[in-house]
């Protein structure tokens, strides 16, 4: 099971802040994001594969997003 | 399906469309380097309802109307409408308010200091310094933990509030048209001079601004966002969007012989750098903390996003109190009353930048 970030119902910038901080000081390698919005999810996929990570996958659950990544 | 808009060819493609459609908007009759100001067109709108009485600048600008409604139509198609509330509402009203009091000090909102720009006119460069001052600030409150909160899904009917809102002024313009020579059509104010009576055909307005309003909202553009994003991550992607917007406006105005370089003698401006300046620090910082541009909000309240439907509706009454209490600029510079109400203004913002943070751990 790998770690959630739960940044559902948050505006710009803070699901690409929440990311990017867990990112810097996570020593796992895979992370699953939970965001509600499309911009959401364009912003966080942008971000992590700037930081050297890649999507895995994108669930689409309901409205939300589930967006798992690996380094 | 991939959303070619969202990609790094899509923003810049958007930011072209905005600023040559803009520079037509000009040619066509809108005021000068105003060929798409929300900062502006939203104070026009509150003279055209009588929320304030300055006879230069009533007018139901359609721009606002179609920038919504496009914007609805996107998200709407493209399954992104998604209602949503209830992330401190009020504060987001506060802040649109203050946004636009800064933006009125200065005499425009970001698109309009980038339209400013592109026409010649040296004064939006100390605008823009000033929104660059007014974001950076707003990041360093982000990267300390400040946030308005998560908003929750509400209704599908109280997503469509803010999309009608913008329909029944499109009917009350419609019901109410302008009248040669009178200052008054049924319910609606209109200027016979200045900025206010300065407009291009209602039907190409609309259009323009639906097409730019689907576009936007598909592309995320924000101008804000642009700087905020290379302050915060260095990424540049929303940040070429907007040079994107500014190279396309100029090669325009340069076509449409609407390229003036200088500082003196610009339309709807004035030459008090240090108040150009500290407007919009004040308007930079406000949009940062509400997560977005005027433009994004009206895109975002598109989409169903009450919170930014809020802070629009804030930025209309703060219009009107901008220029009910004298706090609007003129051509002649900013005045004392908008000089306070700037340095209140800041006072307000950063100290709901320092209280509204959860603990950064």
């Amino acid at each position: 099971m790998s770690k959630i970030i739960d940044a559902r119902g948050l505006s710009c910038p803070q699901p690409v802040m929440l990311t990017i901080n867990e990112l810097e000081n996570t020593t796992e390698t895979q992370l699953e994001i939970l965001v509600d919005t499309d911009t959401a999810k364009e912003n966080v996929t942008r971000a992590i594969t700037s930081q050297g990570w890649q999507v895995a996958k994108i669930e689409t659950l309901d409205d939300e997003y589930k967006i798992v990544i690996k380094k | 399906m991939k959303n070619f808009l969202a990609s790094r060819r899509g923003i810049i493609f958007v930011g072209g469309v905005i600023g040559i459609l803009a520079a037509f908007l000009q040619k066509l009759g809108n005021p000068g380097n105003m060929g798409i100001c929300v900062a502006c067109f939203e104070r026009d709108i509150a003279g055209g309802l009588g929320l304030h009485r300055a006879p230069i600048v009533q007018y139901v600008r359609p721009e606002i109307i179609g920038l919504v409604l496009g914007a609805f139509i996107a998200a709407y198609l493209f399954k992104e409408f998604k209602p949503r509330s209830g992330s401190a509402p009020l504060v987001r009203f506060i802040l649109g308010a203050f946004a636009m009091i800064g933006a009125l000090v200065f005499l425009g909102c970001p698109w309009r200091a980038l339209l400013r720009l592109a026409g010649g006119d040296g004064n939006a460069i100390l605008g823009l310094l000033g929104l660059t001052v007014g974001v950076w600030i707003g990041t360093i409150f982000l990267k300390n933990g400040y946030t308005l909160g998560r908003t929750q899904k509400t209704y599908k009917a109280a997503g469509f509030v803010f999309p009608l809102l913008m329909v029944g002024l499109l009917v009350a313009v419609l019901l109410n048209p302008q009248v040669e020579g009178a200052e008054k059509s049924g319910i609606l104010f209109y200027s016979l001079e200045g900025p206010g009576s300065m407009h291009a055909p209602l039907i190409i307005s609309l259009l323009f601004a639906i097409v730019i309003g689907f576009l936007a909202q598909r592309s995320r553009f924000c101008t804000m966002g642009a700087v905020r994003d290379l302050i915060l991550f260095k990424h540049t992607h929303l940040f070429s969007g907007v040079v994107s917007l500014v190279v396309a406006a100029f090669i325009t105005n340069i076509i449409f012989k609407q390229f003036n370089p200088g500082f003196s003698g610009q339309p709807v401006a004035h030459t008090m750098h240090l108040w150009n300046f500290a407007g919009m620090v004040l308007a930079g910082l406000a949009f940062a903390l509400a997560g977005g541009c005027p433009g994004r909000q009206l895109f975002l309240a598109g989409e169903g996003d009450g919170d930014a439907a809020i802070f629009a509706l804030g930025m209309i009454i703060g219009a009107a109190f901008a220029h009910n209490f004298g706090l609007a600029s003129s051509t002649a510079g900013a005045t004392p009353a908008g000089m306070v109400a700037t340095v209140i203004g800041l006072i307000v913002c950063m100290l709901i930048g320092l209280t509204m943070r959860e603990k950064v751990v």
